[in-house]
Formats: structure tokens, C-alpha cells, sequence
């Protein structure tokens, strides 16, 4: 049976679920009750000198039926008094004393840090986040983000709170930067004991096409915001891959960003995370979604003989080169299971507008059915991607395997393309129609305008 | 063994006639449009006889573009909310489906085209502006499907048109002949009104065209005439005890139900003889008013009949019971129906036979025939020039719709013998080209 132990330098929860610092974790009522539902650990919402926020604070991206599949906020840390979550804190550890409670922190300066890290500590917190991601109201404090932003100021505050801290430190990173792992060593240098990331993504989230405000509303105008949900899932896995594989970076990480089921979060842990922090799908579904985050995960572990989550934390770290790296000789084909095929043709449409026009129609009402011109398909996957059937196209290997050659060998043999018109170019070798044949291609009856 | 009770007021009626194809709530539309795939040539385009760019109006109405959706959905069909609710969707764009391939249910186009062009009517929200005036006037014989879509086709090209129906109310078998539970006279009529407003032809009700002086009236006054009179009544079928009392025709019964809702009473036994839709749908609706023992009387197999099966279900559904390979040989009575005696049939080598000695009486107080329409040939063979098929259907030319007069073009059922609505929008549209090209020349 798996075992879901979580250990992230030293701070301890029965699962690597946590729920991030966030309006999920406002109050020791509801941590309570996430902790009663399964939850692992909990951020407790950034304390600091309490603010005062406005009213209409979150915006939503929709796709089609599907609602919140990116979500944004313009809400602020805490606006209660400190001393009302420190007792809190107090009552949750007194009565979950297993479960990990992490204080999340942003204050401004040496000596408020050193004040509000003891006062957590008394209260019982296992550990400590420092929040340096926040990208909207705070930052324009000088605080959040606007110290994520500047590595040398980050490492600073990080050596501060290290000065007193008891608990382990973990230091939460902003991605409103170009490279991450620059705050992400800046952590490392300044003491913190783990990383945290993704923090929100500076966004705004719509338009009110209407009243030509963005979304939220507040009285008429907007600011932006910091985005989240399933939608920033892409981009959070990959700054975790960048802090994971670099070999500065040797602390834990958490992992945050669109995790919304196991799935998700066994993703984030074979990118190197030791736990998962989520926020949007509890703000869109409630804590029971802890059910199936735990369930999903110990399923896939019991299925691939996984006892504890170190058995395939980073697991897929040592697949992800640089794309010199990767072997030119590789070579997929798209392949249509005719008996699946629904006659959809979106594969043909997306190919043939979208791609590489290796798809081809009989122009028979009577067969549907698309099939592959070989010779065109550079096996992109578009085609696979878009097709609405569970394993209708699927992509098939035609090299044979034996052979390898990357980017990087060509560039050191000096085989690779070095002026505009080199014939060494990779798409001299790919069957195109002339442009003209584009006009007098056919086309269903409804398409002409 | 009837479910229902028979309607005592027009709440009851609404409620044993709820539409089988309601109209979906803006949150309903959002999902459903949500499902579709916009597939690259699709099928449901092919499979509609306008053609309507069905992604593309699925696509607007998610987009929340309903209006644009309704001017799609207009463009090809004129008809739009009538076809989406009496359309046999489930043979048409909805049978072609892909989802049908993949075992999920298909989209609700119908429903969804209902939804777009509603939002159109209840907007009263216009979308075309009438042509110049081109000086050329043109007369159309019935304001049913053919003569509607023809009519707003001319009025789009500028010429001027009047329409001359018979009856007191617009659009033909959608309000007159359609089974309640499809559409309801205040949906077909609602369209009708909104067309009539943004087209700008002339309806002369209570107008019928019934002889040689009518026609040559015409002939004078106009350019074109188009003739879109659609079927006459219920077929003969020739055997005795037709002319008792309670010896009806599906047609007929069928428009008194339409406009006398509840106010009809149907007996407790109605005997329903025919295999068609129309058939399915006397049987559906004699069921639904509270008759407790309806049966359907058809003389070949139930494989045979010509119903849609979803028909021939949604009578099934109702408690009504099919009774196969049986031929009606007398209506039984005195004065009034009082059974039917039929006599057994079997199949011999692709040709009906009765079996000998296979008489059997099934008792009833209704018959209702619904075995076919005659064509209007009466009124047809005034015309010089006119030419009829076999069957009584007017001969045209299948591009133009020109009949063997030239001035007279003609589509819809009195051409085809009895087609779905959409089937006449599409060739009275098709008419009113044919007629621009030949009074323009």
C-alpha cells in the first residue's frame, strides 16, 4: 500500500497535499476543515500588517462549458488582525498536531520580519513561507513580487528571517520573471531551507467588451491581477523543471501552479516537487476534492509498485534535455484507425490549414474517412491532438531506432545551415503546394463566403 | 390503456401536447453548443436539405452571437425556427452526426436552430433590408413553406408580391398539419409575423384561386405566378362505409386539432389506417386527446411502413398499437363507424396478397384514414399548358421550377407528393430564382 508521507525539510504532513496560502486558508475554521477532509498541510494566508481590499476581486477565464479553467485576483495577504490567526494557528496544530501548518509571511522591514517569525513560531507553525511572489497591490508596497523580482534583495530578507527562524524557511517565487532560477539560487545563498513556485501570474484576465473595463470590476475600473487555475499548469511545470535540474537549486521544492487532480499532482512530483500546494480548484469545488487527489495518487503508486513518493520524485527530470540534445533521426507518422474515425475531418482541417498538408480527403460523401499522405507528415502530432476519439490517430516510429544524431553533433561535424539559402535547411526536404494552388483547392460548399 | 386523460381545457391540452423538441434555455444552448465538434465538411450541412452552416450557427450561439446565428441559419433556411422544431432532425442533420459514429448522443441542432432564430423573433430583430424595386410583380398561390420562402426570396431580388391563401392563417401544414406536440401555432404564427414585417409581401387570406377567371386575373395582373398549394384532402380509398359518420381523414382531423385544441373529443376506440408519418402522427395525437384503445391499421409489414421509426416510437410510446398485414375491406356501421373489418395480408414474392378466409372485425368508433392526400388537379388542369404526372404532381423543370407554362413556376408538395417543410423552403427558394431569370431576361 503506498505510503503518502510527506517530508519537506522537516516540515511533515500525512500527504503531499497542501492547500496554498490563498482565501482557502483565511482562517483557522477552514483549515480545520481541511484538515477533517484529508488535507495534508496548509499556507496559512500570508500574515503581515493587515490590509483592506476591495470589493469585486476575482475575474475568470472560461473555455466554452468549462468554467475557471484560468482564474485571477486581486485580493491582498490577510485583513485580520494578527493576533485573531495566531490564535488560530494555535487551536488548528493543538487539535491537528500532525498536519503540517506553514505560516506564509510578507512584512517590510528587519525587524518586523524577526517580530512576526517568533510570533508563528510561538503559535505552533512547522514552518514558514515567505512570500515574494504576490504581483499586484503588494508589490507596488515594495513587497511580493517586487522582491522576487530583485535576487539581491530576495537573498537579504531570506538571511533575516534565517537569523531567528527555528522552522524551516521556505521562500516562495514569483514566475513575473524571465529566469527563475536566479531568485530561485538567490533562496539557496540567502539560507531558505525549500522553494515554493508558482506564485500568481500577473494577468488581466478579460474585457468587459460593454463597458470596456477589464475583469475584476471594481467601481468602474481594474488593475491587474495574478493568474491562475488550470490554465498556468504548462508554465508552472516548467519553472519547476528549471529549479529542479539546476544544481545550485539543492533544496526541496513545493510545487504550485493549476494542480486540480492526482494527475496533475504526480506530474509535479516526477518534475522533482516533494509536495503540491493547491488553491483554484478548491476555491472552484470545495475541499472534497482531497478524495480523489489522495485516491488517484495512491492508485497509480499501488499500480506502479511505488511504496513512497521518493521512488519517483524527479523521475522525469533526466528526460528533459535541451532540445540540441534531442535525435533528429526520430521519426513518427501519423496513422488513422479507420474503424475509429468518426468523419469529424478536423484532422484534415488542422493539417491542411494548421500543419504540413499530409492529410488528405477522398472528396466521397460516401468515405469520410481522412487518410495520411506519408510522405508529407513531419509527425508534428497536431493531427493526434485534435482528434476528438480516444486513440483514433495515433503517431508510429518509422526509424528503426539505431541511429542518433542531434543538433549538437551536426553543429560540431558543421553540418548544419548557416546562410539564408543553404541547402542543408530541413524544410528544402518537405513537399509543399505552390501558393496558387491554394485558390483552387476544393473546399465544402458552406465555406464560400 | 391510454396514459392520457382527455383535455378539458387548453392547459390540459398544452400539457398532453407538450413539445416533444422544447425550447432550450440560454444555459441549455450554451452546453449543448459547447458539444459540437465544427467538424471540417460536415455532414449535418450535406445532410440538411438548405444546407445551413450548422457549425458555424452552433459556433455564434456559444459565442453568444444568437442573432448572428439566426441570420446564418436564415440565409439558407427561411423557415428556420419551424424546421428546427418539426424538422425529422433525427433522419437529417442529427442523423449525420459524427458523435452518431462514436456512440454519444448527437448534437440537438434542431433544438439549437429553435433557440437562434427565437431570439431573432423575439427581438423582432432585422436582418435583411428588401431589394430595389425592380418593377416586376409576382402572385403566389398559398403562404404555406414553398410559397413563404419564394415570396421572401422575390422580395430580396425587389420585386412586388402578393400572396393568396385560401385559409386565415400563414405557413400551411406548419400551423395546419403538424402534429401539436412539434410546434404550436403561436411558434409557427410568431415566425410567419416576422417574416411578413421584414419582407414586406402582401398576404390576401381567405383568398382561395378556384377558377378560370381567378387564374386569368392573375395572368394579367402579374409577371410570374407561383403555385405552392401543397395537397388537397384525404385519398379515397374505395371501400364501403367510407362515407359513415366518423369516417375521417388524418389531414382533416389533424387541422381540427390544430385549431380546436381541446374543444375535439376522440372516442375511446379509434382505428388508424396507414403506415406513413402522417399515420404516427393521428395515432399520437387520437392517443393523446384521451382515446383508450388506439390502433394502427397498416396492410403490409411494420418493416414496410414509410414512418421514420422515431414515428412510429413516439406512437408506441403513447400506448398506441400497430396491427400489421392487415387490409381495411369494409368500414363497418350503421349510420355511424361501428368496426372495421379487415382481412389478413401476406408478402409473396415482394407482391400484397390478401389470404383467403382470413376476414376478422375490430370494433371502433373512429376510423381515421390516413392513406394519402389527393393533388389538387381540378384547379391544376385550368392552367393551359399544365402538366401532370401520373400521380397528380405538377411536372417542372427541376432547376428553375418553371412548369410546362412559363408563366407559372410551382413547388413544394404539389410538386413532390408530400415532402417535409424543409424540403418545400428549399425549392420555393430555389423557384424564386428560377422565376427572377426568367422575368428579367
Amino acid at each position: 500500500m503506498a505510503n503518502l508521507k510527506t517530508n519537506l525539510a522537516g516540515i511533515k504532513s500525512p500527504n503531499p497535499f497542501w492547500l496554498a496560502s490563498a482565501p482557502p486558508t483565511n482562517s483557522g475554521y477552514q483549515i480545520m476543515k481541511a484538515f477533517d477532509a484529508g488535507w495534508g498541510g496548509a499556507v496559512w494566508k500570508t500574515l503581515g500588517v493587515p490590509v483592506v481590499n476591495v470589493s469585486s476581486r476575482y475575474g475568470a477565464v472560461n473555455h466554452r462549458d468549462n468554467r475557471m479553467v484560468g482564474f485571477n485576483n486581486i485580493e491582498l495577504i490577510t485583513d485580520r488582525p494578527l493576533a485573531d490567526n495566531l490564535r488560530e494557528i494555535e487551536e488548528v496544530k493543538k487539535r491537528f498536531p500532525d498536519h503540517a501548518v506553514i505560516a506564509s509571511l510578507m512584512v517590510e522591514t528587519k525587524e518586523e520580519w524577526h517580530q512576526i517569525v517568533k510570533d508563528v513560531e510561538n503559535a505552533g507553525s512547522d514552518g514558514i513561507e515567505l512570500n515574494f511572489g504576490c504581483p499586484h497591490g503588494m508589490c507596488e508596497r515594495g513587497m511580493g513580487s517586487a522582491v522576487g523580482q530583485e535576487p539581491k534583495v530576495l537573498k537579504t530578507i531570506v538571511s533575516w528571517v534565517k537569523e531567528v527562524a527555528k522552522v524551516p524557511v521556505i521562500v516562495k517565487l514569483t514566475p513575473n520573471i524571465s529566469d527563475i532560477t536566479r531568485p530561485g539560487l538567490a533562496a539557496v545563498e540567502g539560507g531558505g531551507d525549500a522553494i515554493s513556485l508558482i506564485n500568481t501570474i500577473q494577468s488581466i484576465v478579460g474585457v468587459d467588451i460593454d463597458k470596456f473595463v477589464p475583469y475584476p470590476i471594481v467601481d468602474g475600473k481594474s488593475t491587474n491581477g495574478g493568474y491562475c487555475g488550470p490554465a498556468v499548469k504548462p508554465i508552472a511545470l516548467n519553472m519547476l523543471k528549471n529549479c529542479a535540474q539546476h544544481p545550485g537549486i539543492n533544496i526541496p521544492i513545493s510545487g504550485i501552479g493549476g494542480v486540480e487532480n492526482w494527475r496533475d499532482a504526480v506530474e509535479f512530483i516526477l518534475l522533482g516537487a516533494t509536495s503540491v500546494q493547491v488553491c483554484t480548484a478548491v476555491m472552484h469545488y470545495g475541499f472534497g476534492i482531497i478524495r480523489e487527489l489522495v485516491s488517484g495518487l495512491e492508485r497509480y503508486m499501488d499500480e506502479k509498485g511505488f511504496q513512497t513518493l521518493d521512488d519517483f520524485r524527479g523521475k522525469a527530470l533526466p528526460n528533459i534535455m535541451h532540445w540540441e540534445d534531442l535525435n533528429l533521426k526520430y521519426k513518427v507518422v501519423a496513422n488513422i484507425n479507420k474503424d475509429k474515425c468518426i468523419g469529424c475531418q478536423l484532422c484534415y482541417t488542422a493539417c491542411e490549414d494548421g500543419a504540413h498538408q499530409a492529410i488528405g480527403l477522398s472528396g466521397d460523401m460516401t468515405d469520410r474517412k481522412p487518410f495520411i499522405i506519408e510522405e508529407n507528415c513531419v509527425g508534428c502530432n497536431l493531427c493526434s491532438l485534435v482528434c476528438p476519439v480516444e486513440d483514433c490517430i495515433s503517431m508510429d516510429r518509422k526509424d528503426d531506432g539505431k541511429e542518433t544524431l542531434t543538433w549538437k553533433d551536426r553543429t560540431l561535424a558543421g553540418n548544419i545551415p548557416t546562410t539564408f539559402n543553404d541547402p542543408l535547411a530541413g524544410g528544402l526536404h518537405h513537399w509543399v503546394p505552390q501558393p496558387e494552388e491554394a485558390l483552387t483547392k476544393a473546399k465544402p460548399k458552406h465555406y464560400s463566403l | 390503456m391510454s396514459e392520457y386523460k382527455a383535455p378539458k381545457s387548453e392547459k390540459d391540452f398544452e400539457e398532453n401536447f407538450s413539445q416533444i423538441k422544447p425550447l432550450m434555455s440560454d444555459s441549455e444552448a450554451y452546453y449543448e453548443s459547447s458539444r459540437c465538434l465544427f467538424c471540417y465538411d460536415a455532414p449535418c450541412v450535406t445532410a440538411c436539405p438548405t444546407g445551413i452552416d450548422i457549425p458555424l450557427f452552433i459556433r455564434q450561439i456559444n459565442t453568444d452571437n444568437s442573432l448572428g446565428a439566426a441570420k446564418t441559419i436564415y440565409d439558407s433556411n427561411t423557415f428556420g425556427y419551424a424546421c428546427g422544431k418539426v424538422c425529422p432532425t433525427e433522419v437529417l442533420c442529427e442523423g449525420a452526426c459524427v458523435y452518431n459514429h462514436q456512440d454519444v448522443k448527437p448534437i440537438e441542432i434542431g433544438r439549437l436552430q429553435s433557440f437562434a432564430t427565437g431570439k431573432a423573433i423575439e427581438k423582432n430583430h432585422k436582418i435583411y433590408t428588401t431589394g430595389k424595386p425592380n418593377g416586376k410583380k409576382v402572385a403566389i398561390i398559398g403562404a404555406g413553406p414553398a410559397g413563404i420562402s419564394c415570396a421572401c426570396d422575390l422580395r430580396m431580388y425587389g420585386c412586388e408580391v402578393d400572396v393568396y391563401e385560401a385559409k386565415d392563417q400563414p405557413s400551411g401544414l406548419t400551423v395546419y398539419g403538424v402534429a401539436p406536440y412539434k410546434i404550436t401555432n403561436k411558434e409557427a404564427l410568431d415566425e410567419m409575423v416576422y417574416l411578413e414585417k421584414q419582407f414586406g409581401y402582401k398576404v390576401h387570406y381567405r383568398k382561395p384561386i378556384l377558377n378560370k377567371a381567378d387564374l386569368e386575373n392573375l395572368e394579367k395582373k402579374y409577371d410570374a405566378i407561383f403555385i405552392g398549394i401543397g395537397l388537397g384532402s384525404t385519398s379515397s380509398l374505395n371501400i364501403n362505409g367510407e362515407n359513415l359518420e366518423n369516417c375521417i381523414g388524418a389531414t382533416e382531423f389533424v387541422e381540427e386539432l390544430r385549431m380546436k385544441h381541446h374543444k375535439v373529443s376522440v372516442p375511446a376506440k379509434v382505428i388508424v389506417l396507414g403506415g406513413g408519418n402522417t399515420a404516427m402522427d393521428a395515432a399520437s395525437e387520437s392517443a393523446r386527446m384521451g382515446s383508450e384503445k388506439v390502433i394502427l391499421a397498416y396492410r403490409r409489414s411494420k418493416e414496410a411502413m414509410g414512418a421514420y421509426e422515431f414515428e412510429y416510437d413516439l406512437a408506441k410510446g403513447v400506448g398506441v398499437k400497430g396491427m400489421f398485414n392487415v387490409s381495411p375491406v369494409e368500414i363497418l356501421g350503421n349510420g355511424k363507424v361501428e368496426g372495421v373489418k379487415f382481412i389478413r395480408t401476406q408478402d409473396v414474392n415482394g407482391k400484397l396478397e390478401n389470404i383467403a378466409g382470413s376476414e376478422f372485425t375490430e370494433a371502433c368508433d373512429w376510423v381515421i384514414k390516413a392513406t394519402g392526400q389527393s393533388k389538387q388537379v381540378e384547379l391544376l388542369k385550368l392552367i393551359s399548358g399544365m402538366e401532370l404526372d401520373g400521380k397528380g404532381r405538377i411536372l417542372v423543370d427541376p432547376k428553375t421550377f418553371v412548369t410546362k407554362n412559363p408563366k407559372y413556376f410551382a413547388a413544394g408538395d404539389a410538386v413532390s407528393g408530400g415532402q417535409e417543410v424543409v424540403n418545400a423552403v428549399a425549392d420555393g427558394r430555389r423557384a424564386a430564382k428560377g422565376i427572377m431569370d426568367s422575368i428579367m431576361k
